[in-house]
């Protein structure tokens, strides 16, 4: 009966607002801008899909939804993390929901996939979600998409160096078989073998969930540390038989591992993780006052609503992207007209700052240049946190590289790892 | 040489889980003629289930809070079965499509609701202290300890299906009625009422999988089709309906998973396959299926 009256209420509420545009075309300026948000509520990262929308939730109540004098509909949509569900539920809410601006996707090939389809569209952009495979914006990139958050390459900015300055010379590195976690193998390599260090690479596909093979061989190899980049149901996987094997290596962490959808999940992982080494956009403690009042707004709102103890990599990296869309609005005075040209060249120049405190710009591709933090994870107050040690300015997409010299190492894959001496 | 004997126990572990889910799907098939697609939702419930009543008995560090998810777990599956075959299924017995669309539906619901309720946070039972850990093993080293009960569940469910089909009353009446439901309808047996037995026993086993599986891998939105299509795949290869095929098809596949991850992880899903296409191909009914 309920559902029956609210699907009545809607049906009338949407007849009297086709009406009403229909008489009246000259309000066309003040209609609502419409962003449709998508991210994975369901799959393997449905938690941290979850707190992507929560923290862009809390960023549009705090605008009161409204932008430039217009309202903001916010529409949600959600993939699995596969890149043919993303692109027919972004195809949804562009030809069914008419959204004027797309905010997602969550996972890497998703934004390859999306990239390609916003190559298509005319008067429409897509704004990235957190999904961080570096090909998205930096070969074949489309005028329509952009990248407010750094890619998986940029967030191991760093820590290859690190491991190395350890003594630490043969690391095994265990990666998801798919385009993120290449990004995130080929930062971290492009450091570690450059200075001499020895890499031995597993892959799995995503959604994997026994990993005891792998890691028995990774257990009898003579690794010093392991890097582990998966995230998710499967890193959750992989460090609670790690820790059922009675693994004892040092651990490195790829940034969606070292991160709250991680910890917060109860088990026996929490005690293998704890000095855990990363690199990445965010930490649970940075010592910045932009981050230490988001914190504070996250939790006072979703404290009591299922709420992390800190926002994650992935709430943060939308919250930031989010910024990018309402700065470009600010700008043009939420002009959307000329097929978005006045908006899409605010939002080419806009620099805005994260809610990590990082500056954010974009580069000729539209792809951003940020700050990179190391985080070790060290227990406070009885909970285990990311704690960031160090942090790099403005990395840009090909870690300081010149562009043609990085272009010419190829496309991060499986058999193109970044292992280069 | 250690590697390859862990990879092999790693091979049977799975193989075990995948056993003891499957069992449940061929058993039902193996009377009722349902191919029920809500097989795996049976398996997510139960984890769910049981893990509701697991993590307060936890939280308060009672040494049976495992032991009673279980039981919630295997008991909550039963009941749902038994549910499912009464109201949906039990109508509609001889339309196999229909059955199977009715199942499929159910499984998406069901889905759908779990993630309403308990949302996406996976979830992972902790054994208790006595199946922890990991044991000495002579050739292996340290294993876990968990893994090896794992072995033990499915053996004592295998054992327990194979007497039960073949030692009691009732075992008779399920072999009778997959012979000729008719005529074992005609010598005055509930032929229902067996059915909604074996559809109970089945969602059991299912839920059984359920709570184990949550206990070694982490439990999730996706599990459901997961082991679906596992327990598609394991009776497949071994023959629907058919206990010792089921077994034969779990070490089959479980091995076959665990050997492809360590040789060559990129294509280890491919082996599944390709073992079901040779059977299919060259054994359509399965490698101990009847014809």
């Amino acid at each position: 009966m309920t559902i029956m009256i609210t699907r009545r209420a809607a049906l009338l509420g949407g007849a009297g607002l086709a009406a009403g545009s229909l008489a009246l075309p000259a309000i066309a300026q003040n209609a609502p801008i419409r962003i449709g948000g998508l991210t994975t509520l369901e799959g393997p990262f449905a938690t941290g899909g979850q707190d992507a929308f929560r923290c862009v939730q809390m960023e549009l109540e705090r605008i009161n939804h409204t932008i430039g004098g217009r309202r903001i509909e916010f529409i949600r949509e959600s993939s699995n993390a596969q890149a043919d569900v993303a692109l027919a539920r972004a195809r949804k809410l562009i030809e069914q929901d008419n959204v004027d601006i797309i905010l997602g996707p969550l996972s890497g090939a998703e934004g390859i996939a999306l990239r390609d389809y916003s190559r298509t569209l005319t008067g429409k952009t897509i704004v990235n979600g957190s999904s961080g495979a570096s090909d998205t914006t930096l070969r074949n990139p489309s005028p329509n998409f952009f990248r407010f958050s750094t890619d998986g390459t940029q967030w191991m900015a760093g820590l290859g160096r690190h491991i190395h300055g350890m003594g630490i010379r043969d690391v095994a590195i265990t990666a998801g078989d798919y385009a993120f976690p290449y990004a995130q193998v080929f930062g971290f390599n492009l450091e570690f073998c450059r200075l001499g260090g020895r890499v031995t690479q597993y892959w799995a596909p995503l959604g994997t969930t026994d990993f005891t093979s792998q890691i028995a061989q990774i257990n009898r190899s003579n690794a010093g540390a392991i890097v582990i980049v998966h995230g998710g149901t499967d890193g959750l996987a992989f460090m609670t038989q790690y820790a059922q094997a009675g693994g004892s290596k040092p651990l490195v962490g790829g940034s969606i591992m070292a991160d709250q959808t991680m910890l917060s999940a109860r088990g026996p992982h929490r005690r293998v993780m704890m000095g855990m080494l990363s690199g990445g956009p965010i930490a649970d403690i940075i010592d910045d006052p932009t981050w230490n009042d988001f914190v504070a707004r996250y939790r006072r709102r979703w404290a009591n609503e299922g709420g992390f103890a800190s926002p994650s990599i992935h709430g943060v990296n939308y919250v930031t992207n989010l910024y990018g869309i309402l700065a470009g609005l600010r700008a043009t005075n939420g002009d959307l007209s000329g097929n978005q040209a006045a908006f899409q060249r605010a939002m080419a120049a806009a620099e805005v700052t994260a809610p990590t405190g990082a500056a954010v710009k974009l580069d000729h591709n539209r792809q951003a240049i940020s700050d990179i933090f190391l985080n070790r994870i060290e227990e406070r107050g009885g909970s285990a946190v990311v704690v960031a040690f160090d942090r790099a300015r403005a990395v840009n997409q090909t870690l300081g590289m010149p562009e043609a010299q990085f272009l010419g190492l190829g496309s991060p894959s499986r058999d193109n790892a970044g292992c280069v001496a | 040489m250690d590697l390859a004997a862990t990879i092999v126990l790693n091979g049977l572990t799975l193989a075990a889980l995948y056993f003891v889910v499957a069992s449940g799907f061929s058993l039902i098939f193996g009377l009722m003629r349902v191919v029920n697609m809500a097989h795996g939702a049976m398996y997510l419930v139960a984890g769910y289930v049981g893990y509701a009543v697991f993590e307060p008995l936890y939280d308060r560090d009672v040494w049976y809070a495992w032991y009673a998810g279980l039981a919630a777990g295997v008991a909550f599956a039963a009941v749902f079965g038994a549910a499912v075959q009464v109201a949906l299924l039990g109508w509609m017995q001889g339309q196999e499509l229909r059955q199977a669309l009715v199942t499929i539906g159910l499984s998406i619901i069901v889905a759908d609701q779990l993630l309403a309720f308990y949302g996406g946070t996976p979830r992972q039972f902790f054994a208790p202290d006595a199946i922890f850990g990991a044991t000495q093993l002579p050739g292996i080293g340290g294993y876990p300890t968990f893994r090896l009960v794992q072995i033990g569940v499915a053996v004592a469910v295998g054992i327990g299906l194979w007497l039960l089909l073949n030692r009691t009353r009732l075992g008779i009446m399920i072999r009778a009625g997959v012979d000729d439901r008719q005529m074992l309808g005609a010598c005055g047996v509930n032929v229902p009422l067996i059915g909604i037995a074996v559809f109970a026993l089945g969602a059991a086993l299912a839920g059984l999988g359920g709570v184990i599986g949550a206990t070694a891998q982490p439990l999730a939105m996706g599990a459901d089709g997961r082991f679906l299509l596992i327990s598609l795949v394991v009776v497949i290869v071994g023959g629907m309906g058919s206990v010792t095929g089921t077994a034969v098809g779990a070490v089959l596949i479980g091995l076959a998973e665990q050997i492809g991850q360590a040789l060559f992880p990129t294509y280890s899903v491919i082996l599944t396959f390709v073992i079901m296409v040779a059977v299919l191909a060259l054994r359509p009914q399965g490698i101990l299926g009847r014809a």
